[in-house]
């Protein structure tokens, strides 16, 4: 962290010692510290009002802290409190199978990540390297895919996959990404591109063909790019709402954001339970943020490059 | 994708099979009241969310920029991405809750009347674009900070020897060589803005009445609700006519394609 201003270099020693305490710096810190607070406080009252007894909190609606301090939201959701004591904090009482949400949103956002990484690098390989024909013509038909909303593609997604006699089964929703998207064949096209061809060649003279040249070359060299790939894979399929909400609506196939929703409206007398939903919506969250604190660093550079080049 | 053309040019209720009408429902969507409505949410959506997300994402890109590099605080900012649209909805369902929401809280402390945020005719739509502007914000900033670290710091040390101000070095250099970085991401926040959805199906599922129907709600609602396939499919149609002439438009007004820094 450093308050030094970017462009003391200009003119090294003259400014340095007014910039740092100028009315306009002072401004842009105290706007700067108004918009983290709008960022973040969301996420403290979720944790506030999920330790909060759901019963309690109309009597101390702008307390900061938890009212009538409590884990039986957590315990709700997590179906280790009896069924009295839930109804008692204000919980609806029907059973949540949370853990089966759980269970069904690991296997989607796994399955795709595996699946489209693993399926993409080797066709962004085969787009960057091989010399094939109409090569070119068939990657200009994926960059125009790229700009296809979603919406379009998955009505007839939806057919294809009831035809399949897929609908709502969890092979139905992972289906249709598994094998590639084009974004992920873009982004690793570009990083193959620049491995220099060199490698190859002397692998090629060694005696090892394209498979093997993938395999024991490209891939261990090009980790950085694939995990980068892999995280931000798993966190859009991990919050994917629309395309679960149409193929995976029943008991057995639904996952964690499309519970949540049915969550909200099981609405006991009036009032939502908002402690259980906030404990919902914490635990709902808690695997992308873990992913997000232990590739932090991953996960901001590449925005600038995914999104803008 | 080939299919889905085919599709919206037939009447394909959902347990059927596909009969062709050619472009029967294209007819019918230019004389549906709903889908017009639809179409003037999902656009006052777009504004609002677009307008404000933009204007702030590029301020404070300029702050971070001006101020620290600390990745902490890009961190930070970028949280609110990472979670889904359902739990940021659902939070900002929470804190602006009628009778006990902390926002309304605060506003009767101020003596101001309370205001039934996702309830009322005129706040529905702000709400929820101001939902998603949260959501946005940090990772829209991210995107023009990445393009704010391509312009050369000797333009902005030739700038300030020629005795121009911070501000006006703003507009005369960093805005006009921001441009064709801007322009890329205008296209894609409002692509994806169009295509608005998690959010109303969370909060007011298209209500009260029809505020807060956009469009691909509407798409959602006749294709799987009332399971009229065909129809759904000729609207998505549409929509995706409307992206593109919007893309290109963009572009084109922008001049997405050459920059300034020859």
């Amino acid at each position: 962290m450093t308050t030094t201003p970017v462009r003391a270099s200009a003119t090294p020693q003259a400014r340095k010692h007014h910039r740092p305490v100028s009315l306009g710096r002072i401004v842009a810190w105290v706007a700067m510290i108004a918009f983290l607070i709008v960022t973040l406080f969301p996420f403290y009252w979720m944790l506030r009002t999920a330790l909060s007894t759901t019963r309690s909190l109309p009597s101390a609606p702008g307390s900061l802290l938890p009212v009538d301090f409590t884990w039986g939201a957590f315990e709700r959701v997590l179906g280790l409190g009896s069924r009295a004591q839930a109804v008692a904090e204000g919980g609806s009482g029907a059973s949540v199978n949370f853990w089966l949400y759980l269970r069904n949103s690991v296997v989607y956002a796994g399955s795709v990540t595996i699946g489209q990484v693993f399926f993409c690098a080797m066709a962004a390989y085969a787009f960057a390297r091989l010399r094939w024909p109409g090569r070119n013509l068939v990657f200009g038909i994926f960059l125009g895919a790229l700009l296809v909303p979603p919406i379009f593609t998955s009505l007839p997604n939806f057919i294809l996959v009831k035809n399949l006699g897929l609908l709502n089964t969890l092979p139905g929703m992972i289906l249709p990404t598994f094998l590639m998207t084009p974004f992920a064949i873009f982004f690793l096209r570009q990083f193959f591109l620049g491995i220099s061809r060199e490698i190859e060649e002397s692998a090629a003279l060694d005696g090892a063909g394209p498979w093997r040249t993938f395999f024991r070359i490209i891939l261990p060299m090009s980790t950085a790019p694939v995990t980068t790939l892999a995280i931000l894979t798993f966190i859009a399929t991990w919050n994917d709402y629309f395309w679960p909400l149409l193929v995976g609506n029943t008991e057995q196939a639904r996952v964690l954001t499309v519970a949540l929703g049915v969550f909200r409206s099981q609405t006991p007398a009036g009032s939502p339970d908002w402690a259980g939903l906030m404990a919902a919506t914490l635990i709902a969250a808690a695997p992308v943020l873990v992913l997000f604190f232990a590739f932090a660093r991953k996960i901001i550079d590449s925005i600038g490059y995914s999104g803008v080049k | 994708m080939i299919r889905g053309f085919y599709f919206s040019m037939t009447q394909y209720n959902i347990l059927g099979t596909p009969k062709w009408i050619g472009f029967d429902n294209f007819v019918r969507i230019g004389k549906d009241p709903l889908f017009w409505n639809a179409l003037g949410v999902t656009l006052e959506y777009v504004v609002l969310n677009i307008g404000f997300q933009t204007i702030i994402a590029i301020v404070l890109a300029v702050m971070m920029q001006r101020l620290t590099k600390s990745v902490v605080l890009r961190g930070a900012l970028l949280l609110p991405w990472l979670v889904s649209n359902v739990i940021a909805a659902m939070v900002w369902f929470w804190l602006l809750d009628y009778q006990i929401g902390l926002v309304n809280q605060f506003l009767a402390w101020t003596g101001a009347s309370k205001i039934a945020f996702f309830g009322d005719s005129f706040w529905a739509i702000p709400t929820i674009a101001f939902v998603n502007v949260w959501r946005h914000m940090g990772y829209t900033a991210l995107l023009v900070f990445a393009g704010l670290q391509t312009i050369p710091k000797y333009v902005y040390e030739a700038a300030s020897i020629d005795g121009s101000s911070e501000w006006s070095s703003f507009w005369r250099m960093t805005m006009p060589l921001l441009r064709p970085v801007l322009a890329m991401i205008l296209v894609i926040t409002v692509t994806g803005s169009f295509q608005v959805f998690d959010t109303v199906a969370v909060t007011t599922r298209g209500g009260p009445v029809n505020i807060t129907r956009v469009l691909q709600y509407y798409i959602y609602q006749k294709g799987f609700a009332e399971g009229q396939f065909g129809y759904a499919s000729a609207i998505s149609v549409v929509l995706f006519l409307i992206l593109a002439v919007m893309a290109a438009l963009q572009l084109r007004l922008l001049r997405a394609g050459e920059s300034d820094l020859a």
